[in-house]
């Protein structure tokens, strides 16, 4: 597999932080900023970091089903990813994501059928004094209400409309 | 960024910086006595920086509140190893949110208590392991060592001393059980991040088999103006054995919830009614959890304690991450269980059986008691199960679990046996979360 010079040069790099012999720890690191790039870990991409990280394929297998944020399958372009952990809850985290249910009209891990966002319930992402929260790809919001989640989705849906125009 | 207003009544250590046009550059830092701990350090023998931080009375800012200089006492030397440092930013206790913003405001400061850190063993790398969700501060972070190295805090005989450094930054992909040391480790190997046996502990048998200083980002953070201002100040600062501020992160119904810098020993009940405005809607305040999901609630009428180690284990819950949640008189006690549970019971491991089979039980437990399918019985049921858990587990996420669940019990049977009486409530959608 190739990839961006970027994404390369984190690679290279990634192989030689660790200690002599070691570059079994690049695997996650690895796996996470490929599905960056790639939107997910495809069978290949397992293959491609055991190769040049000198493990088994079955060792970078073990490790995504273990991390929540690798994942096996593509999903959407933006990934909307609501808080309703306790903090988040007690603020009307439960019910921004029900109301983000019904806005994008699928449930946890649904996509759109245009393909555009992903929905997700997720656990706590570190923003509990500035809840409710959420996270759409690696941006956060804070303190989001019903009308702002959806200004936020139309501002994406609009943008997509302007790009494909163009 | 600032994302909160601060209060008047902090006490700015470790967030002295932010707000700070381009706070997180290093010429912002070196303006600001940065990185003058570290050469002062540069002077002093290993036992001298170690006494100096016993004296400070730091300790770990992470959840179990150990002191900081013990810690470093205990990685031996001599062994022939090389000794790692290690940072744990992989913040996720529900209510934490300080870590985040210490890498985003001031990460120089953080690479500085590292370095010290680094120095006091000889150690040729430290790594700073940063949860998934946190990407926007790898790159900041990321940066902010590119400085160091250019500057020459970083690399090759570090100002002169003959000692070389590495740092790097390692991320998580999204795991609560990595922010327990040694399940870090494993993670940090390329591995599932389940817990190691202990002992041997971490200091002794840490990163790569090897002797390890691992502390939390808040803990690196503070040690900069410890070597800077004096372990007397720093103490001076807290009450006995409990030196220094710490990053309070108010979340729940308060008029201003945010992060705020207070020393240790703050009153619980100013922190809510001066620095958070009071309850909000004018609510009554009903119970409190003082540092974060894992530790057992308050309820009112205990929360007049400050807000320190010693005081908090006084009242029989701990200061934890500094994460406090303030829940007002209408908060439903049987939801905040079943949503704790549901956490803890998604984050488990799996790898030892109290606490996968206990979570699950509790969780399942709950959810039909919650449904409106609750049996009397099911109190004491959940109250056993959770008792049964706690302590019987290779790491604390078993009694992260165990903790908040039976003293929601103990402290609010009432409503539990209130939610009997009522009417079968909505069936609450399936949070899909498995």
């Amino acid at each position: 597999m190739t990839f961006s010079p970027a994404l390369e040069e984190r690679f290279a790099k990634l192989l030689t932080s660790y200690p002599a012999g070691r570059t079994r720890s690049a695997v996650v690191p690895m796996l996470l900023y490929a599905q960056d790039e790639l939107g997910w870990v495809s069978r290949e991409l397992i293959e491609e970091v055991a190769r040049r990280t000198g493990v088994t394929a079955v060792q970078v297998d073990e490790v995504i089903g273990y991390y929540s944020m690798l994942r096996r399958h593509p999903i959407g372009k933006h990934l909307v990813q609501v808080c309703t952990n306790i903090c988040c809850m007690v603020v009307g985290g439960q019910d921004l994501f029900e109301h983000a249910s019904k806005t994008l009209g699928v449930g946890h891990k649904g996509t759109t059928t245009d393909g555009l966002f992903t929905l997700e319930e997720v656990e706590c992402m570190g923003a509990c004094s500035w809840a409710p929260a959420i996270q759409v790809g690696y941006d956060f919001h804070h303190q989001v209400t019903p009308e702002r989640f959806d200004r936020l989705i139309e501002g994406l849906r609009n943008a997509e409309a302007e790009t494909r125009k163009v | 960024m600032l994302y909160n207003e601060p209060s008047p009544l902090e006490v700015k250590v470790v967030t002295r910086r932010f707000g700070k046009p381009d706070s997180e550059k290093i010429d912002t830092y070196l303006a600001d006595e940065g990185y003058e701990a570290f050469k002062k350090t540069l002077t002093l023998t290993p036992e001298a920086i170690i006494d100096e931080l016993k004296a400070s009375s730091l300790r770990g800012r992470g959840g179990a509140g150990f002191p900081t200089g013990l810690k470093w006492s205990f990685v031996p030397r001599n062994t022939g190893k090389p000794a790692y440092i290690i940072c744990n930013s992989d913040e996720s206790e529900p209510g934490t949110c300080k870590d985040r913003l210490l890498m985003e405001n001031d990460p120089h400061q953080l690479i500085e208590g590292m370095l010290i850190a680094g120095w006091t063993v000889r150690s040729p790398a430290g790594y700073i392991f940063i949860r998934g969700e946190y990407r926007y501060l790898i790159d900041i972070v990321d940066r902010a060592v590119a400085e160091a190295y250019e500057r020459g805090f970083l690399g090759k005989n570090i100002l002169g001393s003959g000692w070389d450094h590495d740092i790097y930054t390692h991320t998580g992909a999204g795991a609560y059980e990595c922010g327990e040391e040694s399940a870090l480790l494993e993670s940090l190997e390329g591995k599932r991040g389940i817990p190691r046996l202990k002992p041997p502990f971490p200091a002794v048998v840490g990163a790569f088999q090897c002797p390890t200083i691992l502390n939390n980002c808040e803990t690196f953070s503070a040690i900069p103006a410890i070597f800077r201002q004096g372990a007397e100040w720093f103490a001076s600062l807290g009450p006995p054995k409990n030196g220094g501020t710490r990053m309070m992160c108010v979340s729940g119904h308060v008029n201003k919830p945010g992060v705020y810098e207070l020393p240790l020993g703050f009153p619980l009940m100013r922190l809510i009614n001066e620095v958070c405005g009071g309850m909000r809607n004018g609510k009554k305040l009903k119970a409190v959890i003082p540092g974060g999901s894992s530790s057992p609630c308050l309820r009112a009428e205990e929360c007049d304690i400050g807000l320190d180690f010693d005081s908090i284990a006084k009242a029989k819950s701990m200061a934890g991450s500094g994460g406090i949640v303030v829940l007002d008189e209408d908060t439903d006690i049987v939801g905040l269980a079943l949503r704790t549970i549901k956490f803890y019971q998604h984050e488990s491991c799996g790898w030892c059986i109290p606490c996968r089979e206990g979570t699950t039980w509790l969780k399942k437990i709950l959810e039909r008691y919650h449904g409106g399918g609750g049996r009397e019985k099911d109190i004491d049921l959940i109250h056993e199960i959770a008792k049964g858990m706690f302590g019987r587990t290779f790491c604390a996420l078993g009694d992260a679990a165990a903790m908040p669940t039976y003293t929601f019990i103990e402290k609010f049977r009432d409503e539990f046996e209130a939610y009997l009486q009522k009417s079968r409530p909505k069936q609450i959608p399936e949070l899909a979360l498995l």
